[in-house]
C-alpha cells in the first residue's frame, strides 16, 4: 500500500494482535474442536474416495459386479445375498448405540459401567474388522478379485471396493485402539480430576465411524 | 454445552435411536432382498441412507444440542462437495459417452 515503515508495521501489528486476541469463536474445549475439524477433513477424504467411485462406475462401458451376489453367502443350505454386509452393519450400529451409552455412563460418574460399554464397543469393532477380513480373503482367494480385475464385471471393481472398504476397516481399527487406551485410562482413574469428556470426543470418532458405513454400504453395496 | 446436556438424556433415547437404526438398516437390506430395481430402489437407498445418517449425527453425535457456530463449520465446507459430485457427475458422463463412440464404432 505504502513505503513507510511505520506504517506498514502498524498494519501488522493490528493483523496479529486481531489474531492472538483472547477471543473464544466456539465453547467447547480445543480437544473436542480438533475431533470436529479431524471429522470435517475426514469426511473430504472418504467423499473423495466414494466420488472416484462413482466417477470409474458411470464412465465404465463394462457391466458392474453384482453385489447382492458378489457379497451373499450359503448358510445352512441357504443362499442369502448380502448377509455377511447386513450382519456388519447391525454389528456397528450396535457398537454405536453402547458407545453413546458409555459416554452417558461416563458423565454420570459411573466409571465401571462405562468401562465395560467402551470393551464392549471395542468388541464389536473386532469382529466387524474379523468379517471384514474374512470378505476380504473370501473375495481374494476364492472369487479372485483382484484390484485391477476380477472374473465378474468392470474391472474398476476391485480397486474401489479395496479402496474404499480398506480405508474405512483402518478407521475401525484404529477407533478400537483408542476406545481400549481410553478404557484402561479411565479404569486407571486418570480423568477422575480431569473430567469424561474424552468419552465424548471418543465418541465423535466411533460414531463417525459408523456414519461413513452408513454411505459404503448405500453407495457400494445396495446401489 | 454439551457437557451439560450429555448427561440429562435418558438411555431411553439412545436405545429409542438405536431401534429405529435397525429398522432402517433392516428396509435397506430388504431394497436389495426384494430386487426392487431402477428410480424407486435408488429413492428409497437415499431416503433410508439420508434418515440414519441424520440420527447419527443429530443424537449419537449431538450435533442437535450444539451452538450454530459449530454447526455452520460443519455443514458448510461440504456444499463443496456437492458441486464435486455434480461435476464428476457430468465428467463421467461424457467419458461414458466418449468410450461408446470409440470403442463401439468401428
Amino acid at each position: 500500500m505504502n513505503g513507510n515503515d511505520s506504517d506498514s508495521e502498524n498494519v501488522w501489528q493490528s493483523a496479529v494482535s486481531d489474531w492472538s486476541a483472547d477471543k473464544q469463536i466456539l465453547s467447547m474445549s480445543w480437544g473436542k474442536l480438533m475431533m470436529w475439524i479431524f471429522l470435517l477433513s475426514d469426511t473430504f477424504i472418504f467423499s473423495i474416495f466414494l466420488i472416484g467411485y462413482m466417477s470409474v462406475r458411470m464412465s465404465t462401458t463394462e457391466s458392474w459386479p453384482m453385489t447382492s451376489e458378489v457379497f451373499a453367502l450359503t448358510i445352512a443350505g441357504h443362499h442369502i445375498p448380502l448377509i455377511l454386509i447386513a450382519i456388519m452393519t447391525f454389528i456397528l450400529i450396535t457398537s454405536s448405540g453402547t458407545m453413546a451409552m458409555a459416554v452417558n455412563f461416563a458423565y454420570q460418574g459411573k466409571k465401571k459401567t462405562a468401562v465395560y460399554l467402551l470393551l464392549l464397543t471395542a468388541l464389536l469393532g473386532i469382529s466387524f474388522v474379523g468379517m471384514q477380513a474374512f470378505e476380504w480373503t473370501k473375495l481374494i482367494v476364492e472369487e479372485g478379485v483382484r484390484p485391477w480385475s476380477n472374473p465378474m464385471g468392470a474391472a474398476q471393481f476391485g480397486a474401489s471396493f479395496f479402496m474404499i472398504t480398506g480405508f474405512h476397516g483402518l478407521h475401525v481399527s484404529a477407533g478400537v485402539i483408542l476406545l481400549l487406551v481410553v478404557a484402561k485410562r479411565i479404569h486407571q482413574g486418570r480423568y477422575d480430576k480431569k473430567g469424561f469428556q474424552i468419552v465424548e470426543i471418543t465418541g465423535l470418532y466411533w460414531h463417525f465411524v459408523d456414519l461413513v458405513w452408513v454411505f459404503i454400504f448405500a453407495f457400494f453395496y445396495l446401489w | 454445552m454439551s457437557e451439560v446436556t450429555a448427561n440429562q438424556h435418558p438411555i431411553s433415547m439412545y436405545l429409542k435411536v438405536w431401534l429405529l437404526l435397525f429398522v432402517l438398516s433392516s428396509f435397506s437390506y430388504m431394497v436389495d432382498i426384494f430386487q426392487l430395481q431402477g428410480v424407486l430402489r435408488w429413492t428409497l437407498i437415499l431416503i433410508f441412507m439420508f434418515l440414519k445418517a441424520g440420527l447419527i449425527i443429530a443424537v449419537f453425535m449431538h450435533v442437535a444440542w450444539e451452538r450454530m457456530a459449530l454447526k455452520l463449520i460443519l455443514f458448510i465446507p461440504p456444499i463443496a462437495i456437492l458441486v464435486f459430485i455434480a461435476l464428476m457427475g457430468i465428467e463421467a458422463n461424457y467419458v461414458f459417452l466418449n468410450r461408446l463412440l470409440v470403442f463401439i464404432t468401428p
